[in-house]
């Protein structure tokens, strides 16, 4: 056996952290990490610490990283309220299916149970948003039980574990044996007789539909998805975590399906025959009212978890395991089809949509749209910008309207739908892929944390920061126009806060735009710059997101145009 | 309908808060649960009965298994495994109701453990519907407090966790 140095508890974390081959954390220091920080100190020729100004901003930047680079994303707190201000980005870490591993500080094992200064139970708060979770109480298990939640946040789907260590374990000392890389747990192979199915079913269907979701997104699967699509004749559609996966710009695939998915795939959708889940869960906002969806079609569904497989929707062949060799399998095993009628379905269906967004356009005239700002964004990011929002209309018009070109560049809280995501995320995202990084927000969302500004401009962060400015939270607006009779209960933000300035005063340049024309030169002085730059872009506050499936309706219930619901 | 399943779990810290913090979460509502060391004290088995259907059963198997200190889950019942379950029920003492509590405890094969002038305790081992009924029995006689341990169960014959 490996003999090794002795050393203390907290230096064993930085070399742990090293050796599972973390070059990047973000954190932020306090009384009960001191000693961790005092090691990042050490060794900050081996790992870079990025401090942010909030712990919720440093756990969403963990998350952004992660999910253009596919690494596990690393974040660093105290205990007590540093620990409890990771929580949310925890649990939209965990809803998304992101690697994380989130290191607290607690306070010493003596002081633990009395309420000490700084103390809190926070392997019991992250209990639900964690994979795992754990409270080292001996300095000899540290250093494996690193190692172990880093396997555990990479292993079948992914998501964060929590490492709760206290002060006296921290400063205790003991030997440290370098280690390897851990590797993902196996996975099961997805049994032949199994894949047999599944491929009979895709071989006797006539209307195939690919429904893709974060789980392929994450399994580098697009050239396999495309060739099968190719091979039977089907068309791809996505959850709002499957977007990234597929270059937007090939034919077959219909963008996101679901509450504000595109027309074409929602209603390809409806009408297969047969739909191939791959890595998704079949949400309420992909489905729409599960008793009438789909009623149609014999379902497949391909996941790296069981208890996906069926959970929100009865499915005809489940598949659990290894997805990446399953898939590429059922490529193999598939019959090459042909089927004429379906290409002509889906086509009108395409047609149908463009028709839908032309004639939206063509009516708000010379105004400033959604549409039009990411025309002007599509127009001028390269393959590898990495597109970050925060939630609310402002995201779905981005789930719409952006041309993805690559996989692993898109940053956006999914699951949990997390307001003020945005701005740490796509910092982390940025430090990640080292590509420019496009934030598109609203007034709503970047309100809630736009301290991560300052974090922008000590690190000189290339973020782009596009603020659909609207002086109202419109996604709850556009309900409230729909469902709550015009009644705008606390959705006005009447601020006044001046954005530009406000940049100013963190260090960040900025400028406010009043035109399409000036959005784009705006755009490309911004594309430009070295560190953050915000454009602060007007737009109508009674602007929709449309196409809408209401909630917990279905596909027949699509509201398509604003006049339609006004009559 | 009415599920038992066992649960064999690492014997660490925090493990009885995960098992049951997940029926609390996904919103399962758990009729018994009881957990003790095994015969390897590195792992415990944990015994839950609830009512639900197939889907809720099948989803709370796999979900369980998604917890990273669970090692094994099964499903038991269909009369294939025994179920045993202990009660300690404190009844009051009277002349007039004395012989009928002894006369239902030998019925029931139950055990006086404790008895003063005022209560009797009395122990009751069985499956859950003779626990129910010897509980019924006593209603009438005045029952003080009750304890039940919740259910545990193993398979029959060879087959094993």
């Amino acid at each position: 056996m490996k003999s090794g140095e002795i050393m203390t508890g907290s230096r064993i974390v930085i070399e742990t952290l090293i050796e599972q081959g973390v070059t990047d954390v973000f954190g932020y220091p306090g009384g009960q990490i001191i000693n961790v920080y005092d090691e990042l100190y050490k060794a900050s020729d081996r790992i870079n610490h990025i401090l942010t100004a909030h712990e919720q901003g440093a756990s969403h930047a963990a998350d952004g990283y992660s999910r253009v680079t596919g690494k596990v994303g690393v974040v660093i707190a105290t205990s007590g309220p540093g620990a409890t201000n990771l929580v949310t980005g925890i649990a939209t870490a965990m809803l998304d299916s992101i690697p994380m591993v989130a290191i607290t500080g607690n306070v010493a094992t003596s002081l633990i149970g009395r309420d000490s200064f700084q103390e809190i139970n926070i392997t019991g708060v992250t209990m639900p948003i964690t994979k795992h979770n754990y409270f080292v109480t001996d300095v000899t298990e540290l250093a494996d039980t690193i190692r172990e939640a880093f396997k555990i946040a990479k292993s079948g789907r992914p998501g964060p574990v929590l490492i709760d260590i206290p002060k006296d374990v921290q400063m205790a000392e003991c030997e440290f044996v370098p280690g390897d890389i851990v590797e993902p747990f196996p996975t099961d192979e997805v049994a032949d007789c199994d894949i047999d199915r599944a491929v009979e079913l895709i071989n006797s269907a006539s209307r195939p539909y690919i429904y893709i979701g974060g789980g392929a997104a994450g399994a580098g699967l697009t050239k396999d998805i495309m060739a099968l699509a190719e091979k039977i004749d089907g068309y791809i559609g996505c959850s709002f975590m499957g977007l990234s996966a597929m270059p937007n710009s090939y034919a077959r695939f219909l963008g996101m399906q679901g509450m504000h998915g595109q027309y074409a795939s929602s209603m390809a959708n409806k009408d297969a025959d047969l739909i191939i889940g791959l890595g998704v869960r079949f949400s309420d906002r992909a489905t729409g009212n599960t008793a009438k969806y789909a009623k149609r079609a014999k379902i497949i569904q391909i996941d790296a978890d069981l208890a996906e497989i069926g959970k929100n929707v009865a499915v005809d062949v489940g598949l659990v395991g290894d997805i990446t060799s399953c898939f590429k399998k059922i490529v193999e095993k598939c019959k090459v089809q042909s089927h004429p009628q379906w290409q002509k379905t889906v086509e009108d269906f395409k047609a149908e949509g463009k028709r839908i967004i032309e004639a939206a356009e063509r009516e708000a005239g010379d105004k400033i749209t959604p549409r039009k700002i990411f025309d002007v964004i599509n127009s001028l990011k390269d393959k590898d910008t990495v597109i970050a929002t925060d939630v609310g209309q402002h995201q779905m018009w981005t789930a719409q309207c952006v041309n993805f070109e690559r996989s692993r560049r898109f940053a956006s809280s999914g699951g949990l739908g997390t307001m003020g995501y945005g701005l740490g995320a796509a910092i982390g995202a940025q430090i990640g892929s080292g590509d420019k990084t496009v934030l598109i927000t609203g007034d709503g969302s970047f309100g809630m944390n736009l301290n991560e500004l300052a974090t922008a401009v000590t690190y000189n962060t290339p973020v782009v920061i596009v603020l659909m400015n609207n002086g109202v939270l419109g996604m709850v607006r556009q309900w409230q126009t729909l469902f709550f009779g015009q009644r705008y209960s606390n959705t006005v933000l009447d601020r006044k806060t001046d954005f530009v300035k406000l940049s100013e005063a963190f260090g960040a340049s900025a400028e406010r735009v009043s035109t399409i024309d000036d959005f784009r030169h705006a755009f490309e002085r911004g594309m430009k710059a070295d560190g953050p730059y915000l454009i602060d872009v007007p737009i109508d506050m009674d602007e929709f997101v449309l196409p809408m499936l209401p909630p917990g309706g279905s596909i027949e219930d699509i509201i398509t145009t604003k006049k339609q619901e006004e009559k | 309908m009415r599920f038992v399943i066992a649960v064999y779990v690492e014997n660490t810290y925090g493990v009885l808060a995960r098992v049951s913090g997940l029926f609390m979460r996904r919103g399962y509502n758990i009729d018994s649960l009881t957990v003790g060391e095994t015969d390897d004290p590195n792992f415990s088995r944990i015994t839950i009965t609830l009512d639900g259907d197939d889907h809720l059963c099948e989803q709370i198997i796999n979900q369980l298994y998604k917890l990273h200190n669970v090692k094994k889950v099964k499903l038991l019942g269909n009369g294939a495994s025994v179920e045993r379950e202990l009660m300690l029920i404190k009844v009051k003492n009277t002349p007039e109701t004395r012989s009928e509590i002894m006369t239902a405890s030998e019925i029931f094969r139950a055990k006086v453990i404790d008895y003063n002038v005022e209560s009797m305790c009395i122990e009751v081992t069985g499956e859950p519907t003779k626990i129910n009924a010897f509980i019924e029995a006593m209603k009438p006689l005045g029952i003080v407090e009750i304890c039940r341990t919740g259910v545990v169960s193993l398979e029959r014959g060879a087959n094993i966790l």
